[in-house]
Order: C-alpha cells, then structure tokens, then sequence
C-alpha cells in the first residue's frame, strides 16, 4: 500500500492531500498563517502524504493507506527525546 | 511523526530503538518537515518549530474518535490510549447500541442509551467501578 521511496539528496516532504503546492515564498509565508486546525471530534480527518521510516525502508504513507483500520497517529517533539 | 526528517529516525531506530524494541518498530515512523500535517491537526508550535505530544485515535472510516494533546515534558500512557481504542471498538462493534462508562475496561459493565436509564444510571452503575 505505501510505496518506497529511493533515499536522495534532499529531505522528502509531505503534506495535504489535495493542497495546492503554492509558488513564491512572499506569498507562502502570509498564506501560511492563515492555515487552521482542521480537526474535530466526528469529522473525517484530513488526509495527507507523510515520508517515513519502516523496516529498514524509506516510503511514502498516505494516512488513506489505512481506511478500513483503526489509527493511532502520535505527534511527538522530536527523536531522541526522552520522555 | 515528528518534524524530524527520515534519514534522522533512521539514525534514532537503528542506534537506539532497535535496543529497546527487539522486532523493530512495529509501525512507520513519519516526517513532517515544515509541521504542515501537525499544523493541519492543530498540534505544531510554529514558535518552538516542532509538534506537542498529540494522539490521535481514528477509525476506519477515516473519522476522529479522539484526541489528547500535551506540551512535550509530559508523556503519554499508552495502555490509556489502547483502552479508548477497544472502548471506540465495542462501540462501533454494537452499532452504537451500547457506551462505556467512566473507566470502562474490556469485560466491565456497558450502558445502553434510552429513555429507561435517564435518571437510573445509579441503580447500575456505581462510582467505585470507575475504578480499576
């Protein structure tokens, strides 16, 4: 379901499913304050594409990869952290 | 997922996970570089540049069930995260026919939502069961 990515150069990104890339940095930056949570308890979750690490492999997962599954997603400050 | 990038769980798996979980790490551990997905799920501290401690639980129509969201020098309780998930699962498994109270565990107690519990949840359902 989630496809390998060959490790590059440049750190991949993720991002929205569905969002614009936008163009100029002017731009981006005013644009970027204007993104809200779009979170609610009973509403779908947004959708997004997300590098990540697994089992000795770089792939791309999209959170859609798991519909039909239950989810645990876990934000955390940063690797190497203790706590 | 962090604001790491991928190369740096990599580093944080092979060097120190793996000798704390001997399999490896059962689920994928995700990039957010920039903090677009933390800041779409409203837990990216654009001041700090990282994501808070947010856990989320979803189902698999893709719908948030919930969320818990600390500032990073507190840390989760993971077997409180696996109760809410088997609480959203009986849930879901009675068609909405039954809840869980306060405290719920697996093999405990549910209610069944109706015009006979109002006022009647005492005659069932004692405080002591909110604990374990």
């Amino acid at each position: 379901m989630a496809e390998e990515i060959k490790a590059g150069c440049a750190r991949p990104t993720g991002g929205l499913v569905g969002e614009a890339v936008k163009e100029g940095t002017a731009t981006q930056q005013e644009e970027k304050k204007e993104v809200k949570p779009m979170i609610m308890i009973g509403r779908k979750a947004p959708d997004f594409m997300a590098p990540g690490y697994f089992q000795g492999k770089f792939i791309n997962v999209h959170l859609s990869d798991y519909l039909g599954k239950w989810v645990l997603l876990c934000f955390y400050p940063g690797d190497f952290t203790f706590v | 997922m962090s604001i790491d990038s991928v190369f740096v769980h990599k580093m944080w798996v092979d060097h120190e996970l793996s000798k704390m979980v001997k399999k490896g790490i059962p689920f994928p551990m995700l990039s957010d570089v920039g903090g677009k997905v933390g800041t779409a799920f409203g837990v990216f501290d654009d001041v700090a540049g990282v994501e808070t401690r947010g856990r989320f639980i979803i189902d698999p129509d893709g719908v948030i069930q919930g969320y818990e969201v600390l500032t990073p020098p507190v840390g989760r309780n993971v077997s409180e995260s696996l109760r809410q998930v088997q609480a959203f699962q009986h849930v879901r498994n009675t068609g909405g026919t039954e809840a869980t109270p306060s405290g719920w565990r697996p093999g405990k107690l549910t209610l069944k939502p109706g015009p006979d519990l109002v006022g009647n949840v005492w005659k069932v359902w004692k405080t002591e069961m909110e604990r374990d």
